[in-house]
């Protein structure tokens, strides 16, 4: 993977809304954005809504992933642009997802949907109807996705990578400061974790910085290449931002993404965790 | 994720909501306007604390509002939209702290 094939600009966007099998979805977890106007021919899917099982914590198996493709009309062999708000959190987890189902062609639009609004490219309120398809995800690529005892065993031993901001990583807020914070878990970080927020990543447009910049940062940082590395942040989708940077910009082998994050490893009884801006010790 | 609210911003124009207790939060709101004084919304307000690093950012309702909860302290807030970008430094106390930022090419 390399930036010509992971990520597009809005430029391109703009030349191929119209393309044969290009599809751009809008991935959000506040999909009112989509309703007030949307890259034309966009479909929509809510990171919520649509993503996650609606009984059990987990997000869709194969075959709800595949039902869900199926009836946005998108199928196997279509290039699937996606986007949205937030500077692609929702998008990147979105693209993290299709991955691990094994989509053949995904991208991401580089700035989402601020670019194109800091841009002031064209918009549509219009939903497009495309008909169903038969789609076949394949098993889930568990080399993706990392699990908490996984986590756990990680500390001191592979690269953790915290992409909160400092404040949460350290244990001074629970959540982002857009957010109330009265969640009740508790905060810190996980031993051994180096804090380099999602935003480290990413320009003000919200388009991603230059692979130069990218590999210095987490050099930087103390990223070990010699390790595997696990991303986390609080519910998934910043650290799927990072996944995206480290596996498919800087094309780093063995990143994993864990979607549980901080709301389910600061809720483990009896794990060990770190307060303040230092890592911390094994 | 039923129980845990996630990482979009809520609507910037609600009314506050009731768990919020103002007692202990420190919140920054304010309307983002243009040249011409109108408010602008879908402009994107990033939070950055003392030392200019980036803490969040929210995108401002139709009628140009937006709102953080944060800390006490030195904050700067930076508009960025399709009209223009602009700057603010605020010293933020607990409870409401209301400002104004305007934005130009």
């Amino acid at each position: 993977m390399s930036r010509e094939t992971a990520l597009v600009s809005a430029d391109w966007a703009e030349k191929n809304l119209e393309a044969p099998g290009v599809v751009f979805v809008e991935v959000d977890e506040d999909t009112s954005a989509y309703d007030g106007g949307h890259i034309p021919g966009a479909v929509k899917i809510d990171w919520k809504k649509d993503l996650q099982d609606p009984v059990r914590r987990d997000f869709l198996n194969q075959e709800q992933f595949s039902r869900l493709l199926s009836e946005r009309g998108i199928g196997n062999d279509d290039t699937v642009v996606l986007y949205g708000g937030n500077n692609n959190w929702f998008a990147a987890y979105a693209y993290w997802y299709f991955k691990l189902y094994g989509h053949g062609d995904v991208k991401l639009l580089d700035g989402g949907r601020k670019k194109w609004e800091l841009d002031a490219r064209p918009y549509s309120t219009q939903v497009p109807s495309r008909p169903a398809t038969s789609y076949a995800a394949k098993a889930p690529d568990t080399s993706l996705r990392a699990f908490r005892d996984e986590v756990v065993a990680a500390i001191g031993a592979k690269n953790l990578v915290d992409v909160r901001s400092p404040d949460e990583f350290a244990g001074r807020l629970l959540a982002p400061a857009h957010l109330p914070q009265e969640q009740s878990q508790r905060a810190g970080h996980i031993p051994t974790a180096i804090n380099v927020p999602w935003s480290k990543a990413a320009n003000e447009d919200g388009t991603f910085k230059s692979d130069d910049e990218l590999a210095k940062l987490y050099a930087a940082a103390g990223l070990d290449d010699t390790l595997d590395t696990i991303a986390y942040c609080r519910i998934g989708e910043r650290s799927s931002h990072t996944w995206f940077v480290l596996k498919e910009l800087l094309g780093r082998e063995n990143v994993k993404n864990y979607d549980g994050s901080w709301t389910e490893y600061g809720s483990l009884i009896g794990v060990p965790i770190v307060l303040g801006d230092e890592p911390g010790k094994a | 994720m039923t129980d845990v609210s996630g990482c979009a911003a809520p609507d910037q124009a609600a009314p506050l909501p009731a768990s919020v207790d103002l007692e202990k939060e420190t919140v920054i709101t304010g309307v983002v306007n243009n040249a011409d004084g109108d408010a602008v919304g879908g402009a994107y307000v990033r939070l950055l604390d003392s030392g200019g690093e980036f803490t969040a950012e929210v995108v401002t309702s139709p009628e140009g509002v937006f709102r953080f909860f944060a800390a006490p302290g030195s904050w700067t807030l930076r508009a960025l939209s399709r009209h223009g970008n602009g700057d603010l430094t605020v010293d933020a106390t607990r409870g409401v702290n209301e400002v104004g930022i305007n934005v130009a090419a």
